[in-house]
């Protein structure tokens, strides 16, 4: 046993935190509506990046990914993350 | 005497650092390109962070620059106390690296901004604004897409009550926060702004305002 021996697929959303301003999102918005479409309240733009993880247990790639999606993958001043880990 | 020497820092994608050295040569100073792959600053007696796209600005400007391994060398360079000014792509490799506060976000209405603007001096207490005054107008060329200094509102508070804003706007291009342009630690060695005074040092260029700002740099050495 290496110790590695699952695999995951981990999902990181970013996202602007509430209260930053998203122009983009804000753009997409009124081409929605300039489109006819009622009913959309609102849209945010974000990034989805995925990892391949190779992890012994589902906590320890949580954690693991947790603290790169914290130190690199976003900005905490302006951006949020949410995780998703699923086995691959 | 010795001449002090400035290094300049050069992360792939940086393109400003010949522009920097060749003001900085003209005034007087020795300059050495430090690669930031290496660790090792040698004998220099300030850092200046030129403008550019470091690692491509892949990311988020700065996110990966700041793991580069000279980046350690500069947080204790910073923490001893001496000169440090990030310029522009700089500005924002400091605040990712958390040398300065707060973040640069896209500019407000996604423009990229390339034009030359006016400025006030904020704070003249400074590494890098110590030889101007409070109020006095600088022109400069900015260069950017992602100026739009942000940061929470205790931190704003905090910023402004310490007088660590030393450049603001006089017309706010990129809707960053009470029209910062430029901040500076808490120490006030650490200096960081989006406006581009080594591209403001010559005749020929239409200003030469840029000099205040690497004078002001070079006293502090």
């Amino acid at each position: 046993m290496n110790g590695k021996s699952m695999r995951f697929q981990a999902k990181v959303q970013v996202w602007l935190r509430p209260g930053i301003a998203d122009p983009e999102g804000h753009t997409v918005f009124e081409a929605i509506h300039a489109l006819g479409y009622s009913g959309i309240a609102g849209v945010r733009m974000g990034k989805i990046i995925s990892l391949d993880v190779e992890a012994d247990s589902k906590e320890s790639a949580e954690k693991r990914v947790s603290e790169i999606a914290t130190s690199l993958l976003s900005n905490p001043v302006l951006e949020d993350v949410e995780i998703q880990i699923n086995e691959a | 005497m010795t001449t002090k020497s400035i290094g300049i820092i050069v992360f792939p994608g940086s393109n400003c650092e010949y522009d920097v050295a060749s003001v900085l040569e003209a005034m007087g100073t020795k300059t050495r390109f430090i690669w930031h792959g290496q660790g090792d600053l040698g004998d220099v007696s300030g850092l200046i962070l030129p403008g550019g796209f470091a690692h491509g600005d892949y990311l988020r400007p700065g996110a990966i620059a700041r793991f580069s391994p000279v980046m350690s060398s500069v947080r204790e360079f910073a923490k001893s106390g001496r000169s440090v000014l990030g310029i522009c792509n700089g500005f924002q490799v400091l605040t990712e690296a958390g040398l300065l506060p707060g973040a640069l976000q896209k500019n407000a209405h996604l423009k990229f901004l390339c034009k030359e603007v006016e400025l006030e001096v904020a704070s003249a207490k400074s590494s890098a604004t110590s030889l101007t005054e409070i109020g006095q107008r600088l022109r400069l060329p900015i260069n950017h897409f992602e100026g739009n200094y942000t940061c929470d509102p205790g931190t704003l508070g905090e910023l402004e009550s310490n007088n660590q804003v030393v450049l603001r706007y006089v017309d706010n291009p990129n809707g960053s926060m009470n029209s910062i342009a430029g901040v500076c630690s808490i120490e006030r060695n650490v200096v960081g702004m989006m406006p581009h005074p080594e591209r403001a040092c010559d005749d020929l260029l239409g200003s030469v305002d840029g000099l205040q700002i690497f004078k002001s740099f070079i006293s502090n050495l």
